[in-house]
């Protein structure tokens, strides 16, 4: 057998192995909490090989019939997804040990979800997106309702999983449209054909693009298909929200980008439209539906829905900066939310998770540390500088202007700062206000998590990492979008 | 010595990092690792002014790195910007010393804040690269929003959120501005940039973006509503740069960006301009006319008088630059001292009340007289620092517009009027209120705060060369170029 074939597949095939492995390994063990931690550390150790493989031995190429591409795009992005996905794994072991849902099962399931990203990631044919999409939703849908005791996790999985198979068939349906048209379903040759045939008002690829659009926009929960988000948010347990905020955003985008920008060059003022209005619509409702929130967790699912609508703005733009924008973007987005799930999950009293915004009252005055760690990354959702969220907006608002799209920019930079006033608010109740009863110590993954997050979001303005993720994002653009002098 | 300005704009920032490492209760070491740092960052500033070739009209003392993709850390001092690093490193020692006793909480993160305040402040003045120049005039707004929402008044919250908000929504468009300005230019450096001819069509909407930052942070009528709130919420330490230096910060971008890259816009709408300045400096003076409360007095008497500065500037001529940018020189060292002034008071007796107050001179003689240069100065009396910029600025406005120069000239009147109001309520009159009969007069720290101030205002009032001489060369500089440019646009409209 000729090795060379699977090489571009590497990180998927050690992420498959490792959760096979896993699974007879948890199945075979004796039950308990020891197992299934040495289970998740065997997952993040199995996340962390896939990362190496990646970088270090991973061809660019396609593979299986160019239905599986690997290319600058797709490094940049998957590195991302399992660095985003080894860190919420950490982060849930303390957690799920106090709610005795410890369970093996858990590292398992992260390693398909997260196998499904890669293949989002990677997918150059619609039924490639189609299977990668499912795998990683499926697995989501469970760990969603893992506190299976817990009536909020139980609801959030299961409305997740109603509205999650409602836009998969809608991006099925989009699909098949698209194949009706184009007959083909692989990317390259729908890029030719709409292309050949001048078809780019042919009212059956409309409808077909509309359709995968609300699919991916869903997935994305961008506005109006965001009404999942801060439900389920809240609902699911708190280190399965940080997994959901992080790594599957990025697959979804990834899928987006692919998508128009590889699929549908022709027909680019057809779905910018779409994006255009996705973008706006998220913004505003990010920056207006947050005020209201009193639970933690359902503001970051408006945070959320907002910087997907920034993000968005990159790829309006529809240039290379504008991709390497949206890369840079979630770059940041990650780091700034994986800190602040961190955060979150280190109020605590007792064994009790606290949820509610104004019980961090005055926090600067019992643990200083850590009220100025989500301070800085409160101010860097902002987007204020120097920290990494104006950069952010930077690089996204940067090709926007670029490509004319003023109107959006100007929407989108007010946005910004009526979604501000709800960071900073978090400001206010943690410096400004009386204390309340103080919360339990920081736990050290915690603790990792957060100084490597803020790390990452004060130090983004020097050049060795600013300048290397921003050259890495463009690198890895280039690879979609060949930069026009 | 090349990288003399990278080292004055982080040495405070080096200090910050220094306190962050004491123990919390470690307030007096705190506060003389504040005063040290501020002090040698002085020091080092006067060091740069030394050095400081007057008759060159270029950056100087430029370096240039690489930074992120096309961007450059690029920092460089001409004329105008000199002088605001000197101010605001005068000025902070003076701050520092300002809260030494008034401050008693949190001592450590207050030292941090207004060392941080410190390096973004100076990095804003230094700042050759459009980029660099938003990161410190943005980021500056995370520690003053700190320190007018820890340490301030009784209303700090509202007053904190209005200043944030009110100032990052202007702030942002000039953001995207400078996006439009990149790829127009393909670049962000500040220096090419003031040699780039931007279309006049493309002028108008730069130069209204970048109107929107500047004219909050001046702040200029009618979006000044922000700023007696965050004045009387701020503690005094606050308040001080806030009046002495931020306000500036506008000013120094309608010199840097506005009146050089965009001539034509600048040209055209000057009128606008002209007129937001007679409205805030007549309005505001009457609006200061029935103040109850000192902070708030002073703070629209600073919205009057950066109305004669945004007039200064927009006539673009010699007189009115320089007047400009002595008036603002002078304002940052009046406005400063009459909120420490404000302070001394207040850490007395906890009131800004004017009521309160009455027959000072009585218990504190030296006080009255500190106060009353200040307000001399504030009223702009021949002989104080204060007359200097107001009559330039007049003397450019009347030849440019002379309705301009008339209604100006009423906002003189009217300074005085209340600011003499002011000074009977506050000083004069009979010592009647028991609480003020054990007041005692300026502490040795309180003299040695005021007496530099006393004797600058004094000073430049007599003898405002040195300020000049120091300008002169990049105004002149200034001012060519924009007849340059505006000439041949005019010729054009002309039939």
């Amino acid at each position: 057998m000729d090795l060379s074939l699977i090489a571009p597949v590497l990180p998927e095939v050690i992420l498959a192995l490792g959760a096979m492995a896993l699974l007879m390994f948890g199945a075979f063990s004796p039950e308990g909490e020891a197992t299934a931690r040495s289970a998740g550390w065997l997952a993040i150790a199995v996340l962390f090989a896939a990362a190496i493989a990646l970088v270090t031995s991973t061809p660019a190429g396609a593979a299986f019939d160019g239905v599986f591409l690997s290319d600058g795009l797709t490094t940049f992005l998957k590195v991302l997804i399992l660095i985003a996905a080894a860190l919420t794994l950490l982060l849930t072991f303390d957690d799920f040990g106090r709610a005795k849902v410890m369970l093996f099962e858990y590292p398992v399931l992260v390693l398909l979800a997260t196998l499904g990203m890669l293949m989002m990631v990677s997918a150059n044919d619609l039924i490639a997106l189609y299977l990668g999409l499912e795998l990683q939703s499926l697995a989501l849908y469970v760990i969603a309702a893992f506190k299976r005791d817990d009536v909020k996790s139980s609801e959030a999985g299961l409305k997740y999983f109603v509205l999650g198979a409602l836009s998969s068939g809608m991006l099925l349906y989009g699909a098949s449209m698209l194949y009706g048209v184009t007959g083909s379903t692989g990317y390259g040759a729908i890029a030719a054909a709409v292309k050949a045939d001048g078809m780019t008002q042919n009212i059956g690829l409309i409808v077909g693009l509309v359709f995968v659009l609300v699919g991916l926009a869903f997935k994305i929960s961008a506005v109006p298909f965001h009404m999942w988000t801060p439900d389920v948010y809240e609902g699911a347990p708190t280190p399965v929200t940080a997994f959901f905020a992080g790594a599957p955003k990025v697959a979804a985008m990834a899928l987006l980008i692919r998508f128009t920008q590889g699929a549908l060059p022709v027909a680019a003022t057809q779905w910018q439209q779409i994006i255009v209005f996705l973008s706006i619509a998220s913004m505003v409702l990010g920056a207006f539906a947050a005020i209201g929130q009193t639970n933690i967790k359902r503001l970051m699912a408006y945070s959320s829905i907002g910087h997907v609508g920034f993000a968005l703005v990159g790829l309006a733009a529809n240039n290379a900066e504008g991709t390497s924008g949206v890369l840079t973007y979630l770059a940041i987005y990650v780091a700034m939310t994986l800190g602040t799930f961190a955060c979150i999950l280190s109020m605590r009293r007792g064994d009790k998770n606290i949820e509610d915004i104004s019980e961090l009252a005055g926090l600067a005055k019992t643990d200083l540390r850590f009220a100025t760690i989500l301070a800085i990354l409160m101010f860097s959702l902002a987007g204020i500088p120097p920290l990494a969220g104006f950069w952010a907006k930077w690089y996204a608002f940067l090709p926007a202007i670029k490509a004319g799209l003023y109107p959006l920019a100007i929407i989108g930079v007010v946005a910004s700062v009526i979604g501000a006033f709800y960071y900073l608010r978090i400001i206010k109740i943690m410096f400004f206000d009386e204390a309340a009863a103080p919360f339990e110590a920081v736990e050290s993954k915690a603790l990792f998590v957060m100084a490597l997050s803020v790390a990452f979001v004060l130090a983004f303005s020097l050049p060795f990492i600013g300048g290397a993720v921003g050259d890495a994002a463009t690198a890895a653009a280039a690879s979609i979008m060949p930069v026009v002098p | 010595m090349s990288n003399l300005l990278s080292v004055v704009t982080f040495l405070p920032l080096a200090g910050a990092v220094l306190i962050a490492f004491l123990n919390s209760d470690a307030k007096g070491n705190a506060r003389w690792i504040a005063l040290w740092t501020t002090l040698i960052t002085f020091f080092v500033s006067l060091l740069i002014w030394y050095h400081f070739d007057k008759s060159s009209s270029g950056f100087q003392f430029v370096e240039e790195y690489a930074w992120l993709g096309p961007l450059k850390y690029k920092m460089g001092v001409d004329g105008i910007s000199m002088l605001f690093v000197i101010l605001t490193t005068f000025l902070m020692p003076i701050t520092i010393l300002a809260s030494w006793e008034s401050v008693e909480h949190r001592v450590k993160e207050y030292m941090i804040a207004f060392l941080v305040l410190e390096t973004l402040m100076i990095g804003v003045f230094c700042a050759l690269d459009l980029v660099l120049f938003y990161l410190f005039f943005e980021a500056g707004l995370i520690p003053m929003f700190l320190i007018i929402g820890v340490w301030g008044g009784k209303r700090r919250v509202y007053a904190s959120f209005k200043f944030f908000l009110y100032t990052l929504l202007g702030s942002v468009l000039m953001l995207l501005a400078m996006m439009a300005m990149y790829w127009h230019a393909g670049t962000t450096d500040i220096p090419t940039l003031l040699n780039t001819k931007f279309p006049a069509d493309m002028q108008w909407w730069l130069w209204l973006a970048f109107f929107a930052s500047f004219a909050v942070k001046m702040p200029m009528w009618p979006v000044h509503t922000w700023l007696p709130d965050a004045h009387v919420e701020a503690p005094t330490g606050g308040s001080v740069i806030l009046a002495a230096i931020l306000l500036k910060m506008g000013g120094y971008g309608f010199l840097r960006f506005s009146l050089p890259m965009f001539p034509i816009a600048s040209e055209q709408l000057a009128p606008l301009v002209f007129t937001l300045s007679i409205v805030a400096i007549i309005y505001t003076s009457l609006v200061a006319l029935v103040q109850e409360d000192i902070k708030k007095l002073i703070a629209y008497s600073s919205v009057a008088h950066m109305g004669f500065v945004t007039m200064g500037i927009f006539t673009a001529s010699q007189q009115g630059v320089d007047g400009a940018i002595f008036q603002m020189l002078s304002h940052g060292i009046v406005s400063a001292a009459l909120f420490l002034c404000v302070g001394v008071v207040y850490d007395r007796m906890h009131t800004r009340e004017i009521a309160a107050y009455g027959g000072l001179v009585e218990r504190m003689p030296k006080y009255a007289l500190a106060f009353m240069v200040f307000t001399m100065a504030n009223v702009g009396l021949p002989g104080t620092s204060g007359f200097v910029g107001e009559f330039l600025t007049l003397l450019a406005a009347f030849k440019a517009n002379s309705w301009v120069a008339i209604f100006a000239t009423t906002g003189v009147i009217l300074s005085a009027a209340y600011a003499l109001y002011l000074y009977r309520r506050v000083i004069f009159g009979d010592l009647v209120k028991p609480s003020l009969k054990g007041l005692l007069d300026l502490s040795p720290r309180e003299i040695a705060i005021l007496a530099p101030l006393v004797v600058l205002t004094i000073f430049y009032g007599v003898y405002p060369a040195p300020v000049l001489d120091v300008t002169a060369a990049s105004v002149k500089n200034l001012v060519q170029n924009y007849e340059a440019a505006v000439k041949p646009a005019a010729a054009l409209l002309a039939p």
